[in-house]
């Protein structure tokens, strides 16, 4: 299979995984710069990591950021799951093809879009009932209206290819059918359950067109400060603060992929010795 | 007991599972939608919400449908709106030609490895995936700029005299879009790729066809699927690009989610804004969504 390959293609895989990884190379390379001018290297330092530590505009959005984040992909797996069973286990119902449609509509609804349209009922919302103001709750909103389609995408080709004869077995058994499913199919789709968690999270805290648009006075999302920042010219803090982030999520999903492929290898192995 | 119960759950009980999802995207999803319509149709108004409302209730009950089509009307007026259209259309159709260029032979290359490499290139390709979309088109400045890595190397080894203005220029906005959607061209083309039956290629080399022409002939065709599913995925998060060409663009790469953010935030004018988000959605998004349900019928059946 792997007989003969031409250079060429080779050559260019090569160009491309430079052209993926060179910025964040020097992005993290210039975060050690002790010069805040970038064209010149004052030797090392990490002084922009201290300085990092002690600017409470960008601490403050962060916090603010991971804690939407935690709450936007709870909530996404819960409304996620649930689609996909609505979507792979129901076939008929009323709304099917308003849910199927609803579900895969994010992924080609340009965000700008989005954003604006979500401002225009949060806002005629808040004429109407009094609710919600906007800051953490309607960014919560905004994202979990997102996140929940692509958990909903990602759980639900799990679930469609999931064995039911274990959960019927259970059935059979006198199980109820949450009881059955929570006990046999549950497991089964734990992978997608927290790659889809992790997707969501990711997509949360990254997010800077939707949050502009629903936020409010007074909550200023992480991506939101970076933005502004960046707008006005060369900030090395926030060379600090994207190394930071970036090594963080790097060795995050490292981690969970090796983790989650030990999990299956287990699983799999556990299977072949029962049956 | 247990039949009783069962058929209580897939009669009543299911729908305490399709409600939640169903109600949430209904109300934060779609009814939006309903909003921008009905404010596409309003007056620009110095208030809180800045607009009019078209449905008013005068005196004796009278029900006033105020349509205001002026804003649509506005848009085909000013070519602004028109050009960036076009424009995001250019833009997209071009970066996603380059990004197949490159992630065409990139997928090859993959799928030709060994198994234990291939998964290792494809965590490499996937990795800058889940980083930060805005860190690292901010990263991609710190090469670009005039006091960037790349300049600063080429004016080292004296190939240039004065650094380069790449930074706001349309060329930056390219190289942005495909330095972020690389990985979702390469992803879907690798897919098909790896599928693909090697004893095809075997046997039109075997009748004589020269590897170029195997290519041609075998390869290239049946590897549409995946060349339409990766164009799809650069396609369409590409035309409504913001941040790439405000970060790295200059003043004439407006494309229409440019347009659109300042119309919002700048001129502060919603009903107009609103209408550009429904003209975008009518002449772009929903020709992209109906061909993509037409085709994954097609593929189903």
């Amino acid at each position: 299979m792997q007989a003969r390959i031409s250079p060429l293609p080779i050559t260019i895989l090569g160009i491309g995984i430079a052209i993926l990884y060179l910025p964040i190379l020097v992005l993290i390379g210039y975060s050690f710069n002790a010069s805040a001018l970038v064209s010149v290297w004052g030797g090392f330092s990490t002084q922009w990591y201290t300085q990092l530590l002690h600017n409470d505009q960008i601490l403050d959005a962060a916090w603010l950021s991971l804690r939407i984040g935690v709450v936007v992909s709870t909530l996404s797996v819960l409304l996620g799951t649930l689609a996909a069973v609505s979507l792979v286990r129901f076939r008929q119902f009323r709304g099917r093809l308003l849910l199927t449609g609803m579900v895969n509509a994010p992924l080609v609804m340009p965000e700008i879009v989005t954003g604006i349209t979500q401002l225009l009922l949060f806002i005629s919302m808040l004429h109407l009932f009094g609710w919600p103001h906007r800051g953490f709750t309607t960014i919560v909103i905004a994202h979990v209206a997102f996140c929940s389609a692509y958990a909903a995408i990602t759980i639900q080709s799990r679930l469609a290819g999931a064995d039911r004869s274990l959960e019927e077995a259970a059935m059979d058994l006198g199980a109820g059918p949450v009881g059955a499913f929570l006990d046999t199919t549950l497991p089964a789709i734990a992978p997608a359950l927290i790659s889809s968690w992790l997707l969501s999270f990711t997509l949360s805290l990254d997010d800077l067109v939707i949050s502009s648009f629903v936020s409010g006075p007074g909550a200023s999302t992480l991506p939101m400060v970076i933005f502004s920042k960046v707008k006005l010219g060369v900030t090395p803090d926030v060379n600090a603060l994207a190394s930071l982030i970036i090594c963080a999520v790097g060795a995050c999903v490292l981690l969970a992929g090796y983790l989650m492929q030990r999990a299956e290898r287990q699983r799999n192995l556990e299977i072949a010795e029962a049956g | 007991m247990l039949t009783a119960r069962l058929a209580w759950f897939s009669r009543r009980g299911k729908w305490l599972i399709i409600l939640p999802p169903l109600l949430f995207l209904f109300v934060f999803f779609l009814i939006p939608f309903a909003f921008a319509l009905k404010i596409s149709f309003a007056d620009i108004a110095v208030r809180v919400p800045p607009f009019t409302d078209i449905l008013t209730v005068g005196p004796g009950s009278h029900i006033n449908l105020d349509l205001n089509l002026g804003n649509f009307k506005y848009l085909f007026s000013d070519d602004v709106y028109g050009l960036s259209y076009l424009y995001s259309l250019e833009t997209a159709f071009f970066s996603t030609l380059i990004c197949l260029g490159l992630g065409y032979p990139m997928a090859y290359a993959i799928a030709r490895t060994k198994k234990s490499t291939q998964s290792i290139l494809l965590l490499v390709i996937i990795l800058p995936f889940w980083t930060s979309f805005l860190l690292r088109v901010y990263a991609l400045e710190g090469i670009i700029r005039e006091s960037g890595l790349l300049n600063t190397a080429l004016l080292r080894l004296g190939l240039i005299h004065q650094p380069l203005q790449i930074m706001h220029t349309t060329f930056a906005v390219y190289l942005g879009i495909i330095y972020s959607y690389l990985p979702f061209m390469v992803l879907p083309l690798f897919a098909t790729l790896e599928k693909l039956d090697h004893s095809l290629l075997e046997a039109a080399g075997d009748l004589g066809s020269p590897p170029w022409r195997a290519f041609l002939e075998v390869t290239l065709p049946l590897s549409v699927p995946g060349i339409i599913a990766g164009s799809m995925l650069v396609f369409i998060p590409a035309i409504g690009e913001f941040v790439i060409p405000t970060l790295l663009g200059g003043p004439d790469n407006l494309m229409i989610g440019r347009v659109l953010w300042d119309e919002f935030f700048g001129n502060r004018d919603w009903p107009v804004a609103s209408a550009v988000a429904i003209a975008f959605l009518v002449l772009l998004v929903g020709p992209i969504a109906l061909y993509q349900h037409y085709s994954t019928k097609q593929l189903e059946s």
